[in-house]
């Protein structure tokens, strides 16, 4: 156990990171928090993407003379796409909450499910 | 002429930008430049096919770096067909938002950069451009459900926008596995590197297992079909034509890909659990959606829950992995986007006539407006599978292909289903045709509407703006597509022979 907390410690994070976001995007009635929770989930698979392309004993990516081993440079790359695509969905996500806030007058998804039953 | 594959990508994103930038001067062009740009992408598409026909598989290697390294765009028997049926839709929903709505670039901005990703997904053969694809999809379609007037249909975004987002970061989280294990990102090398790195490490189940639970969320399957209703039902009436149409569509070809390309049925023949699980999926979504669109009284909701069933019965197809079957997948995929974009185009089309949208208010209707209610009933009796539709033709070929795998419970169940989506929609032909109008269901002022919409703009009570012939036209043609295509289902099994033999080695 002890072990495992030592070597792999970094799976651990990315793995709590998506649970605890996962958590928020289902049990929290505040909208923004949803949104929240939304972007830990992403970053936790961002975190596992990052620390898979670590090489033991690798350079950073760029070629050097009398360097052998480097870490896998691919990944970073995909994550950097993803960050831009995660950046976009939250803008739309809070635009979205921002009308719907002026609307109702509140952020709690219990009560505007309620207000949306009554009209 | 492989340059037509990137076209029909490019194309739609750059009218996207065009609209846009002509926006700031001129705010009414939005229109002409989607009219346009659809109109283009019709005609990549079109040389797409042809050349699919002629010449079988064509790839392009983006900015010139070859596969696996670079990103390849690929057009097959497979994904050809999704195409035309994209550029086709995109064409038709062009020129039926003209009235309908909404109107301005903002819009139409969104709507080609969603007609480029749902190209960008049906082309990409690279497993996370295929993820940058779906996800540029998403946004755009979440902005479209959120562009209707009321305040209901942001938090219908929304909701989409959550689970949406989970979906395909379940989709990225498989790609990662896929790329741990094997090493490589391109959907034809992984299929390769996956059975090296075998079909039994926990890896492959684990890519496996998150890169179809993230499609069938997009595809919306039962239980994880919660956001689609409301969207549906929410947006505007052009948008729900073309994200019913179109978005679950595209993401029903993705399972096709990742199953069919990227997994192939070897890895079901090693991991038989896998195939039963996504069977018992889609039996459950097939009867549950039935179920539940029989207990809905708003047309557009029902017709969303019906959706939720009819994708079961197209994931069935694919999942069966027998040749029948999954032409029958193929089939019913692009027939059920067509009876499902034309049945969401007539219910705008009697909504702008006569206001009526739940289905009590639909009585009586085949004496107010009579082209249209005939229309529903043509559109809703091929979607139940009646003889010679396009929705008859596909689930035949998938229960064929059900008895012949002997999974002869799929057939039972697609059987029931009929049964089932009959009785939701013999239930409006019979509101529409045999009940008379009541005064509390009958909607004012209606009736001096034409059915051909030739009533001037403005007589049209009701919460549409008027309908125009071009409208109707385009219900119009969605029927007779889904009858002709009733008749082609024989030339569309020849000519996915060649990809589905290379799939399925006979």
């Amino acid at each position: 156990m002890i072990d495992l907390l030592t070597t792999k410690y970094n799976y651990i994070a990315a793995i709590l990171l998506m649970a605890g976001g996962l958590y928020m995007v289902v049990g929290d009635r505040n909208l923004v928090k949803k949104v929240i929770g939304m972007n830990l989930f992403q970053t936790g698979i961002f975190l596992f993407f990052i620390t898979t392309a670590f090489v033991e004993d690798g350079r950073p990516p760029v070629i050097q003379e009398g360097t052998e081993t480097y870490v896998s440079p691919l990944p970073h790359v995909l994550i950097l796409t993803a960050i831009v695509v995660g950046v976009s969905l939250t803008a739309v996500a809070l635009t979205l909450i921002i009308r719907i806030y002026s609307e109702y007058g509140t952020l709690r998804e219990d009560v505007i499910t309620e207000m949306e039953t009554d009209d | 002429m492989t340059d037509a594959i990137v076209l029909a990508v490019v194309v739609p994103i750059f009218g996207a930008m065009l609209s846009l930038i002509a926006g700031l001067r001129f705010d009414r062009s939005g229109w002409a430049i989607a009219a346009l740009t659809c109109l283009g992408q019709l005609a990549t598409a079109g040389i797409i096919l042809a050349t699919v026909v002629r010449d079988g598989r064509q790839a392009y290697a983006l900015a010139g770096f070859q596969p696996p390294a670079g990103i390849e765009l690929v057009a097959d028997g497979l994904s050809a067909p999704v195409v035309v049926l994209i550029a086709a839709v995109s064409l038709a929903v062009v020129v039926y938002a003209r009235q309908a709505g909404p109107r301005g670039n903002a819009f139409y901005t969104v709507y080609l950069l969603l007609c480029g990703g749902l190209a960008g997904v049906a082309l990409t053969g690279d497993i996370f451009n295929m993820y940058v694809f779906l996800e540029i999809t998403g946004l755009a379609a979440y902005a479209l459900v959120a562009s209707g007037d009321s305040t209901r249909s942001a938090v219908a975004g929304l909701k989409y926008l959550v689970l949406g987002t989970i979906g395909a970061s379940l989709f990225l989280l498989g790609a990662g596995y896929a790329y741990i294990a094997t090493g490589t990102l391109n959907m034809v090398d992984l299929s390769e590197q996956l059975a090296a790195a075998g079909y039994d490490s926990r890896l492959v189940l684990g890519a496996f297992g998150l890169l179809v639970t993230g499609l069938l969320v997009k595809v919306a399957l039962f239980p994880v079909h919660t956001w689609q209703p409301k969207a549906y039902s929410s947006a505007p009436d052009s948008v729900s034509v073309y994200i019913s149409a179109l978005v679950s569509t595209v993401a029903a070809y993705a399972v096709a890909r990742v199953l069919f390309t990227v997994f192939t049925p070897a890895f079901f023949a090693a991991n038989p659990v896998a195939q039963t699980a996504l069977l018992y999926a889609a039996a459950v979504s097939i009867v549950a959606g039935s179920v539940l669109a029989i207990l809905q009284r708003d047309l557009k909701r029902m017709l969303a829950y019906s959706s939720v069933s009819q994708f079961g019965m197209v994931v069935a197809g694919f999942a069966l992995l027998s040749q029948s079957a999954a032409v029958g997948g193929v089939i019913h995929l692009i027939g059920h986007a067509v009876l499902k974009g034309g049945l969401f185009a007539a219910v705008g089309v009697v909504a702008a006539q006569t206001g009526a949208r739940s289905v009590d208010e639909y009585a009586g209707l085949a004496g107010r407006a009579p082209l249209s209610a005939a229309l529903v009933a043509v559109l809703g009796l091929s979607l139940v599978g009646v003889p010679p539709s396009v929705g008859f033709v596909g689930k035949f070929y998938i229960a064929v292909g059900a008895v012949e795998a002997g999974e002869w419970p799929i057939a039972v169940v697609i059987f029931v289903s009929t049964v089932l989506t009959l009785a939701y929609f013999a239930r409006i032909i019979e509101r529409m045709y045999f009940a008379h109008s009541s005064p509390d269901t009958a909607v004012e002022g209606g009736e001096d509407v034409a059915a051909d919409g030739g009533g001037p703009p403005g007589s049209v009570a009701g919460d549409g703006d008027g309908v125009t012939p071009e409208m109707v036209a385009v219900v119009v043609v969605a029927a007779v597509v889904a009858v002709t295509l009733g008749f082609a289902g024989s030339a569309i099994e020849s000519f996915l022979e060649p990809t589905l033999t290379e799939v399925f080695g006979r």
